[in-house]
């Protein structure tokens, strides 16, 4: 059962597609990666879902309720979700607690289910004992783990993360990634991030987006088997490097050479039949008379598989 | 209604830590004390310099009616002021910064967002304009004679709507613009676009700036022409109607 489901969304701003048709679900209870470079319409998208913006074309759902489109039902879907901007703004005269308290109101909440969600979640953010203490003189981090409780007061079924752990320190990272595991299961998670270490560690889906196009969207499994085609790395001795980028460009007609760069000492075959590539590549290289000082075959990361996709992407 | 009470609550709340309440609130006692005091001391404070001796001699005994007129002075000169000042980053300034987004993707209907801002704005305005008009009743009564409470309070609440027409007007100027100072602008500029037809005597009874003369007439022969509390109620109500319509498709 989908929890977000998205067809045909598009925005133009002006001459800018900033989204271009993006169709998309998301399964209930699962933490959903969405991978883009600066600019690909990320926050476009979320803007879209949660009504800070209206589509040119398209249609979403949130939980069932219409959020895009003819039919949408912004003010009924606000109940559904909760929201997290990647510079969450708040009210500085207030302090933590009472703009919790705020928020808690708002979502009708009553006085004693406010003070047990405020003081749950003001522990799990690590906010306990600044409580009391204006927002205006919060750190970033500190504003960034106020706007993950304020997200959470209601017990949202779906939960919308802008690069949730961006102004975080390593600690803090680490803390609000375990959170965003401990959710698995019972909150949708669409968290928009560009920290690739963070979705190969949290996400059960990964979503690509580049120029406002969904390139890709599968399991990380999934996507790393389709994607992440073997790598050959040749690294040279110093003083070798015109050589090797000779000898590695006339490589690249190869029928099994996928791709190439050549950075310095450091040649990379992204191949598409390892046992052909291993049997021609090394041969080859010794043929060519290259020092080598490094020979290895590699298996992509997520974040050569997200460049890959990006780059391509028309 | 329990929505647009929170929305209410936190825009007192506002008002009152950020000392906006609390500015107003002096600077609208200090002008209404003020005021009898100018009205009755004025003539002696001439005198007191050699060269304006012969002008003090011209002016009259200074009566109750000049009070009234001071204050009312006053009260429109200063009270317009402030109500651009307060009201022209009341959604302006939630805009700028974040917040208006940060709330208005939870179950805050715009509308109401807007609404309690305006409520908001009524009730600092009215405390300030009781407080001030208390201390100018109080100050009258000692200095010249006792005020009519009853068209006292009238007085002041034609007062009180010829500010909120200006702080509904610069609250659609704030729902128009992207800062607090562009709508300040917009909003001097509607301000002088209202004052400029009132030279025209046939237009002027109907434009808000006549409540200021139907207050003062309101403390003498009972006041005449009430054409212009009813424009003058439109006005709130069609600048408060305008910024909902212009802000609930408003992208943030």
């Amino acid at each position: 059962m989908t929890a977000i489901r998205i067809e045909g969304l598009s925005k133009v701003y002006g001459a800018v597609t900033a989204l271009d048709g993006l169709d998309l679900a998301v399964e209930r209870g699962t933490v959903f990666g969405f991978l883009g470079p600066n600019g690909a319409g990320k926050t476009t998208t979320l803007r879209l879902l949660t009504g800070l913006t209206a589509p040119t074309a398209g249609r979403a759902w949130v939980d069932g309720v219409p959020v895009a489109g003819e039919e949408a039902k912004v003010g009924a879907a606000a109940t559904r979700y909760g929201f997290l901007p990647e510079e969450p703004a708040f009210y500085n005269w207030m302090t933590a607690r009472e703009f919790l308290d705020h928020v808690g109101r708002v979502f009708g909440k009553s006085a004693s289910e406010r003070a047990a969600r405020i003081g749950e979640l003001l522990q799990t953010v690590g906010l306990a004992e600044a409580a009391r203490r204006r927002i205006g003189g919060f750190s970033r981090g500190m504003r960034q783990r106020l706007g993950l409780a304020q997200a959470l007061i209601s017990r949202p079924p779906v939960l919308f993360l802008d690069e949730p752990v961006s102004a975080l320190d390593p600690a803090g990272r680490k803390e609000v990634l375990g959170l965003i595991e401990r959710l698995r299961g019972q909150t949708t998670i669409f968290m928009s991030t560009h920290i690739l270490a963070d979705v190969e560690r949290v996400c059960d889906t990964v979503g690509i987006l580049a120029r406002g196009r969904l390139v890709a969207h599968a399991s990380r499994e999934s996507l790393l088997a389709q994607y992440a085609l073997p790598l050959f790395e040749f690294e040279v001795q110093p003083g070798a490097e015109a050589a090797l980028a000779a000898w590695a460009e006339a490589q690249r007609p190869q029928p099994f050479v996928d791709g190439l760069t050549v950075s310095g000492p450091v040649a990379r075959f992204m191949v598409s039949d390892v046992a052909d590539a291993g049997a021609a590549l090394l041969p080859s290289a010794m043929q060519a008379g290259l020092v080598l000082a490094r020979y290895e075959m590699l298996r992509p990361s997520l974040e050569d598989v997200f460049l890959r996709l990006v780059n391509d992407a028309p | 209604m329990m929505t647009f009470m929170v929305a209410l609550r936190k825009e007192l709340l506002e008002q009152w830590r950020t000392r906006r309440m609390l500015v107003l609130a002096a600077v609208l006692v200090l002008f209404g004390l003020l005021s009898p005091l100018l009205a009755r001391y004025t003539p002696e404070l001439l005198g007191m310099f050699p060269e304006a001796e012969a002008i003090a001699d011209l002016i009259p005994p200074p009566t109750v009616n000049d009070a009234v007129a001071q204050y009312l002075e006053n009260m429109s000169q200063f009270g317009v002021i402030l109500a651009l000042l307060l009201a022209m980053g009341s959604v302006a300034q939630e805009k700028e910064r974040g917040t208006a987004a940060m709330m208005l993707v939870k179950p805050l209907p715009r509308g109401v967002f807007l609404g309690a801002k305006f409520a908001a704005l009524l009730i600092t305005f009215a405390v300030g304009l009781a407080l001030a008009g208390a201390g100018a009743y109080y100050y009258t009564y000692l200095l010249f004679e006792p005020l009519d409470l009853g068209r006292w309070l009238a007085l002041n609440g034609l007062v009180l709507l010829f500010l909120m027409v200006y702080v509904a007007l610069t609250m659609l100027c704030s729902v128009l613009m992207r800062t607090p100072a562009a709508a300040g602008g917009l909003a001097f500029a509607l301000l002088i676009l209202l004052a400029v037809p009132g030279v025209v005597p046939q237009l002027g009874r109907y434009l808000p700036g006549h409540l200021i003369t139907l207050a003062g007439s309101v403390m003498t022969v009972g006041g005449q022409h009430w054409a212009a509390v009813w424009v003058s109620a439109g006005l709130i109500a069609a600048s408060l109607a305008g910024a909902w319509l212009a802000f609930r498709r408003q992208e943030l």
